[in-house]
């Protein structure tokens, strides 16, 4: 807007700069969680995330191979191996046999083994045991490297969540459990507060400045007020905890801004194709049916949009609502919630579960955007 | 049944239901109770045309009512009771007054939600706000603004746990001497070279730590709202004011900012409500420790840790008062508008 006058802003390059840096600065979080997502527990551990593009020097533990693998060549029992896996191309720099001194050797020098005999390692890993009497014991020497490593990503930690992990890692029951309960909780209240919002925008009755004022009144009312009195009715009525009281809780916290936002569409909605429907002679329900809802299609999707977001990403109502002794029905964020007590430091695990969580709102967000900031725009009151 | 069943047959029967019940109460009364034909056609549609908008409201009045207004009334009620197990297994709520709340005035850790609360409640519309102006107003003004903007933006469609998954792996603490991961000790310790800090619990400033998430998912908010109202400005008074000499400084606080203030106090008044329950981020981060409890979490505890109903309800009401003005003002715009 400052080029109106003609002349070009030397504040242009400036706000280039600052736009970067902002848009850097919201970025920044979310690229460390999903690039943390591709590597494995040892590279987050001895790495920050912004450095797995680049090779990494790290102190690893590595074990040669047990004794029983040992072989008897001119006199002097052998073990000989890779201490790396095969693929790997890291270097070695400086190694050492004893946790303490993780750096006494250089690669290619050669030490004595305090269970008798001596071992080299080379700097691509590999090495050779050698001693003039067997080697004993049942696990193999420890050996500490120091190694250069190329960036190295993995999808194991997606395997471990999605599919092979545990109990508490695998995240795919969470996923089925979250949808479960986010898809009838954004259907339902969409049609009841449609019919609903067609009464405000469109009949006359005594009451409707009232009932709106009533809506938009509900819309800030805090849901933690609710917990109690509502947990205290569905247990009282039979529903107890599960499915269908966290629906209903969803439906009836989500419908003062379905209303709100359908029913500021609806206003706006030309009026002669209503008056000219009902000169015709069509009822009510057959306008609301045929006029109004097709022609809502932007306001329900924006609201539709809204309720996904806000019922895939809730935890509370989940916790208060659904969640029993069990743990059957515990959703993603409500597991996310346990790893980060139960397993604060296993960040593979946890990165990884927490972007399959936000995946699927970041997908919905990206697809959707324009029906989001529209919904936004009608449904803040101004 | 398989939950994923029971959902279809529930969709299924909620949508079947709603749409079955609006169409069969129209019917009825159309052909019925008031059918507009015979001597009484005039009357009877003008009764059907009283009774209809009631018909459609119905269903939601009824949810509406009780899940929202229902709970209200209730926790003032159960605010001024103490739930009592009787020697025979039952429980009464008996009348107590006030005195959840003095119980509740009388404990530190209440005070110390209140004091955070407000912290909060300074801060992170404040912040955010400024943010998003910051945002709103340099992207308008550059090619590749849309796409900064929905990334700005996007933090919005991210849960607060995620989040909070997101902001503890920026705040990590690795000891002393080894590689930091986390990318704040990271560069602290590189820039200081003290120690590195588990910034969450230090007191008083990991609460600044914890706001900061929220405020980095409320800026995109702020910014798309903003962004719409500085585009509605009349170029008319910018254009004036570039003739009249003034720097784009001076365009932006003294033209453009005044024109866009009720926008302003309505992005700011939104991010105020979801501070006040903000309960997600301090849950799952650090669960009220180290000082940062907030109401919101300090009621949850209350009612699913301590089970303590009359103290909780009490604390909900807390919340409830405080969000009052905001309701009363949002209540006196709305109905300004429709005059």
């Amino acid at each position: 807007m400052d080029n109106i006058a003609g002349t070009k802003s030397s504040l242009t390059w400036a706000v280039h700069l600052s736009v970067v840096a902002l848009v850097a600065l919201w970025l920044f979080p979310t690229v460390g969680l999903l690039v943390s997502s591709f590597r494995t527990s040892d590279q987050i551990a001895t790495s920050g995330w912004w450095k797995a593009m680049f090779p990494s020097e790290q102190n690893l533990t590595l074990r040669a191979n047990a004794p029983e693998t040992q072989n008897e060549v001119d006199g002097l029992y052998v073990i000989e191996g890779n201490l790396f896996e095969e693929g790997k191309d890291a270097v070695i720099s400086v190694w050492g046999i004893s946790s303490r001194e993780i750096d006494s050797f250089t690669a290619g020098d050669t030490a004595e083994l305090r269970r008798g005999g001596t071992v080299t390692v080379q700097a691509d890993g590999s090495y050779r045991m050698q001693n003039p009497v067997p080697f004993e014991g049942n696990r193999g020497a420890r050996i500490f490297v120091t190694a250069t490593t190329p960036p190295e990503f993995t999808l194991d930690n997606y395997r471990t969540v999605l599919i092979s992990g545990d109990a508490t890692d695998n995240l795919s029951k969470a996923f089925f459990n979250t949808l479960t309960v986010t898809i009838p909780a954004t259907v339902i209240p969409i049609l009841i507060a449609a019919f609903a919002a067609y009464a405000l925008a469109w009949m006359d009755f005594p009451g409707r400045a009232l009932l709106i004022a009533f809506v938009v009144a509900l819309l800030v009312v805090p849901l933690q007020l609710a917990l109690i009195p509502l947990l205290r009715l569905h247990l009282g009525i039979g529903i107890g905890k599960g499915y269908i009281g966290v629906w209903l809780a969803h439906t009836g916290f989500g419908l003062p801004l379905a209303i709100y936002l359908l029913r500021n569409y609806m206003v706006g909605l030309p009026r002669d194709i209503i008056e000219n429907a009902r000169v015709d002679g069509a009822t009510e329900f057959q306008i609301f049916t045929k006029i109004i809802l097709p022609l809502s299609f932007p306001a329900l999707a924006s609201f539709a949009i809204f309720q996904f977001l806000w019922t895939w990403n809730d935890l509370l109502v989940s916790l208060v609502f659904l969640i029993d002794a069990t743990g059957e029905t515990t959703v993603m964020t409500k597991q996310i919630v346990e790893l980060l007590g139960t397993r604060g430091g296993n960040w593979e695990i946890l990165a990884t579960s927490a972007f399959v969580s936000i995946s699927v709102p970041l997908l919905v967000f990206f697809a959707m955007q324009k029906y989001l900031v529209r919904g936004l725009l009608a449904g803040s009151v101004k | 049944m398989h939950p994923a069943l029971l959902g279809l047959v529930t969709i299924f029967m909620g949508v079947g239901g709603c749409i079955g019940y609006f169409w069969l109460s129209n019917v009825v009364l159309d052909k019925f109770i008031y059918p507009p034909s015979g001597p009484k056609a005039g009357r009877n549609i003008n009764r059907a045309n009283l009774v209809r908008p009631w018909l459609f409201l119905f269903p939601a009045l009824f949810a509406l009512c009780l899940y929202l207004a229902y709970p209200v009334i209730e926790t003032i009620r159960l605010s001024l009771t103490e739930r009592v197990t009787q020697p025979d297994g039952s429980t009464t709520y008996d009348f107590v007054g006030l005195a959840n709340y003095a119980q509740m005035m009388g404990e530190p850790k209440f005070w110390e939600a209140m004091r955070n609360n407000m912290l909060w409640l300074i801060v992170v519309p404040a912040l955010s706000t400024a943010f998003g102006l910051l945002a709103a107003q340099l992207t308008d003004r550059i090619r590749w603004g849309s796409i900064a903007k929905s990334l700005i933006f996007m933090p919005m469609a991210i849960s607060f746990v995620g989040a909070a998954v997101i902001w503890k792996l920026v705040y990590d603490a690795r000891p002393p001497g080894t590689e930091q991961i986390g990318i704040m000790n990271a560069i602290y310790v590189t820039l200081s070279g003290n120690e590195p800090q588990q910034w969450l619990t230090v007191p008083f400033w990991n609460s600044f730590m914890l706001m900061a998430v929220l405020i980095w998912i409320q800026t995109g908010f702020a910014m798309v709202i903003l962004s719409a109202a500085l585009r509605g400005i009349p170029e008319e008074t910018i254009e004036a004011a570039i003739v009249d000499g003034a720097n784009p400084f001076q365009i932006f606080f003294k033209i453009k900012v005044p024109q866009i203030m009720g926008t302003i106090v309505v992005v700011w008044t939104t991010i105020t409500i979801v501070v006040l329950k903000v309960f997600d981020i301090v849950f799952a981060m650090t669960n009220g420790q180290w000082e940062t409890q907030v109401l919101a979490n300090y009621m949850y505890d209350k009612l699913f840790r301590a089970n303590d109903w009359g103290v909780g309800s009490a604390s909900a009401m807390v919340i409830m008062l405080l969000v009052t003005p905001i309701l009363i003002w949002n209540v006196y715009n709305a109905r300004k508008e429709m005059k």
